[in-house]
């Protein structure tokens, strides 16, 4: 059942509690600074409710609040406020709200420049499913790993002649290698059995074929996970029928996309689904991958459970994996009682009401 | 011709850096962007090869690898035992040999007969990147553009979603299969997806043209425009202009990864969908999944004079071939929609009708489905069926 979730997250525990020791030193000297974006629509209000959770939780953290809308720097390129920038720099984890581009700003996708100031190259899902939130599909505990700066998305296309157009996927050696080091590193560090490569190296027998020789190189330096390669088209096939197969996908770009799109609506879609970036100097961002519902903003409607899934799973990235078992149980327990659940959820309570339950649940857990 | 090799001579001289990848992309799409140019298209009048003297058909059989030779010899033997008029010529296609003579054969006995019933052929992607996928060069030299896929739910079945009918048109011959690929630097792999004004034109009008034969209301195009703006962009605008001249259809469009996450938790909501190469894998294997997996669904491609039949997914089936435990089911489908196409309608609904019959049988359930039969029992359950409808048959 879904035990099998709880048992990695207590496993989790175990292992870091040999680590606690060590790190509550260090936390008991000072608080951990985070960056926070609240993002636009019901970005505020989410994040907002993820502070009092913690709050309530007491987590050695301390919120740096940036606002990252794009501004023309001095040669007109646009880029990320340099507020913004120097406190991601400072601090390296950061928790992000959902962002909106308006379509005539001219200015790139802001969730694109943050991609390129950080070099997020990585960006990974678990897709867990909640317990007293049904779906069709039971039992799903997986992880989606997808390569993020290259491939289908290098935004390269050219018109040949009127009515042929043609679209360049990139596929590096050095970039390939990065994210498959990267999923084999997490696989160790999460207690995860298995790795699967997912691609189509009988039809892009090149690109594709790069990848999974870079993936091949990687399973050879860390033997102690499984390594198997599988079709794109084989993993879809299985993954509707039978989503327990599967442990850690890992993937370039476009079949990345499709993917963790198609395994968060295995577990309930993106209001449920948390989200985390990871760069190359360290840096961490985690999200939520939900849109901004502007329609819902400021009406205390919002569901905060993404944004506060994302933040547990960076408070697992920094090594807190106390307070993150903690609110992780409140948040579980409180979908599962059914009491007071937002409208997606099924219920009818409000943002705040949602929020105050997890709340109590966290405070009656001390 | 002349237009041909002025684009050619002109992609030259604007840039020698791309003269090489256009003169490639133009070799390929050059004879789309000329002969098809001023006529129209009529993509729904296939007319299938007319029955030889003493009203039987020809049609070329390739076994391909994996479960396709069982599979197909388990179609020949329901077939001799229906005394359906058709007859096969068998092309082996040999997937270990670097050579395209195999292929060539087959592509020629296929342009011979017009129609073919195939099993996959199995790529084997450690040998050189030269070597091409043989199942996508029949595709593309027999120009079968439109890959047509109808999921439908079967009562027998279990599965999560019930009810599901789905139509799914996926453009079979470019987009991302278009197999150029070069290594510019070495470590740095480039791969063309190549979207054509005239193919998207072309499988868009094949999916209305389907839609309204069906009775179908809506038709959904499923793109990644936002991210791919010139290229599914094209596509897109594509679909649009054909939808204006369909005003009975409703057309509307999904982002494809929108799409899967609405297929695995509200898949009633789609009816006909279309789109470019790669998301039409992704899609229809999805769809396969929900309605119960690669045993069940036939698929279809086809092209302006030539129609090739096999299961949807396309899986060799490795694991369990030779074992007596594949599902014939999607094959014999397969094998009906063939008929339908040689018009032969009612030997198509008398073994259609026996699959189907025999597919409510939950104890006759292959280990796909979750059972313990076997593909020889499946197949004597479907030919005693046939026997008992009384029409001609030979012995068992």
């Amino acid at each position: 059942m879904a035990g099998y979730a709880w048992r990695s997250a207590v496993s989790c525990v175990v292992a870091a509690l040999k680590n606690e020791t060590l790190q509550s030193r260090g936390f008991i000297r000072g608080m951990k600074t985070v960056t926070l974006i609240p993002g636009d629509g019901i970005g505020p209000e989410i994040s907002a409710a993820v502070m009092k959770i913690f709050e309530a939780a007491k987590v050695p953290i301390q919120w740096e609040e940036r606002n990252v809308t794009a501004i023309q720097g001095p040669g007109g390129k646009w880029m990320i406020p340099p507020g913004a920038k120097q406190s991601m720099n400072k601090t390296k984890i950061g928790l992000k709200g959902p962002l909106e581009t308006p379509i005539a700003a001219g200015h790139p996708s802001t969730n694109l420049l943050l991609r390129k100031t950080f070099d997020l190259f990585a960006n990974v899902r678990p897709c867990v499913s909640i317990e007293g939130y049904d779906t069709p599909y039971t039992d799903v505990n997986l992880v989606t790993i997808r390569e993020n700066t290259e491939g289908e998305y290098s935004g390269i296309e050219h018109t040949i002649v009127d009515g042929v157009v043609q679209s360049i996927k990139l596929i590096t050696e050095q970039a390939s290698q990065r994210i498959a080091e990267y999923a084999f590193e997490y696989a160790k560090n999460n207690q995860r059995s298995s790795v699967t490569a997912v691609h189509k190296a009988n039809i892009m027998r090149m690109s594709d074929g790069l990848f999974l020789r870079k993936c091949r190189e990687a399973a050879e330096k860390h033997k102690d996970v499984k390594f198997t390669e599988m079709y794109l088209d084989t993993v879809c096939l299985n993954m509707v029928r039978d989503p327990t197969q599967f442990d850690v996908l890992l993937m370039p770009n476009l079949y990345g996309d499709i993917l963790s799109d198609l395994c968060a609506g295995l577990i309930g879609g993106l209001g449920v689904t948390p989200s985390g970036n990871i760069g190359a100097n360290g840096v961490a961002i985690f999200e939520s991958v939900h849109g901004t519902a502007p329609d819902i903003a400021g009406k205390d409607l919002a569901n905060p459970t993404a944004l506060l899934l994302s933040a547990i799973m960076m408070l697992r990235h920094m090594g807190l994996h106390g307070h993150a078992q903690k609110i992780q149980t409140a948040c579980f327990n409180t979908i599962q009682d059914k009491k007071v659940l937002t409208k997606d959820l099924g219920g009818s309570s409000k943002c705040s009401e949602f929020t105050e339950a997890i709340c109590q649940r966290v405070q009656d857990m001390d | 011709m002349a237009a041909h090799s002025a684009v050619l001579s002109f992609s030259k001289t604007i840039n020698p850096l791309w003269g090489r990848h256009l003169g490639n992309t133009v070799k390929v799409f050059g004879t789309t962007l000329t002969s098809n140019r001023n006529k129209t298209f009529y993509p729904r009048d296939n007319i299938p090869p007319p029955a030889k003297y003493g009203g039987r058909h020809t049609v070329t059989l390739i076994p391909g690898d994996g479960i396709g030779p069982e599979l197909l010899n388990h179609v020949r033997e329901v077939f001799r035992f229906s005394c359906v008029p058709v007859d096969f010529e068998v092309v082996n296609v040999n997937s270990a040999l670097e050579a395209e003579d195999d292929i060539n054969n087959a592509i020629t006995a296929i342009r011979r007969n017009g129609v073919a019933l195939k099993g996959n052929i199995e790529t084997n992607h450690t040998m050189p990147s030269s070597v091409k996928s043989r199942n996508n060069l029949l595709r593309t030299s027999l120009d079968l553009y439109a890959n047509v896929m109808h999921c439908q739910s079967l009562p027998g079945v279990q599965t999560r979603h019930k009810n599901i009918d789905i139509m799914i048109i996926r453009e079979n011959t470019e987009g991302e299969y278009s197999s150029l690929e070069h290594e510019s630097v070495s470590g740095v792999v480039e791969s063309l997806k190549i979207i054509t004004r005239n193919n998207s034109l072309r499988i868009a009008e094949y999916a209305f043209q389907l839609a309204r034969e069906k009775g179908r209301r809506r038709v959904t195009a499923v793109h990644k425009a936002n991210i791919m703006k010139l290229a599914d962009g094209l596509f897109l605008q594509c679909c649009r202009e054909v939808a204006s001249g369909f005003p009975d259809i409703t057309f509307d469009s999904m982002i494809v990864d929108n799409t899967t996450m609405q297929l695995v938790s509200k898949p009633h909501q789609f009816d006909v969908m279309v789109m470019p190469n790669l998301y039409g894998n992704v899609v229809s294997n999805v769809c396969a999944g929900l309605v119960g997996g690669p045993g069940l669904v036939p698929g279809a491609n086809y092209g302006r004079g030539y129609a090739v039949f096999e299961t949807a997914t396309r899986n060799t089936g490795k694991s369990v071939a030779g074992k007596n435990i594949a599902n014939p089911t999607a094959m014999l489908l397969a094998s009906c929609m063939m008929l339908d196409h040689l018009k032969l309608y009612d030997y198509a609904t008398l073994i259609r009708n026996a699959v189907l019959t025999t597919m409510n049988e939950t104890r006759l359930h292959t280990a796909d489905l979750g059972g313990q039969g076997t593909t020889s029992e499946v197949v004597q359950s479907i030919m005693r069926i046939i026997q008992s409808k009384g029409q001609l048959t030979a012995e068992i």
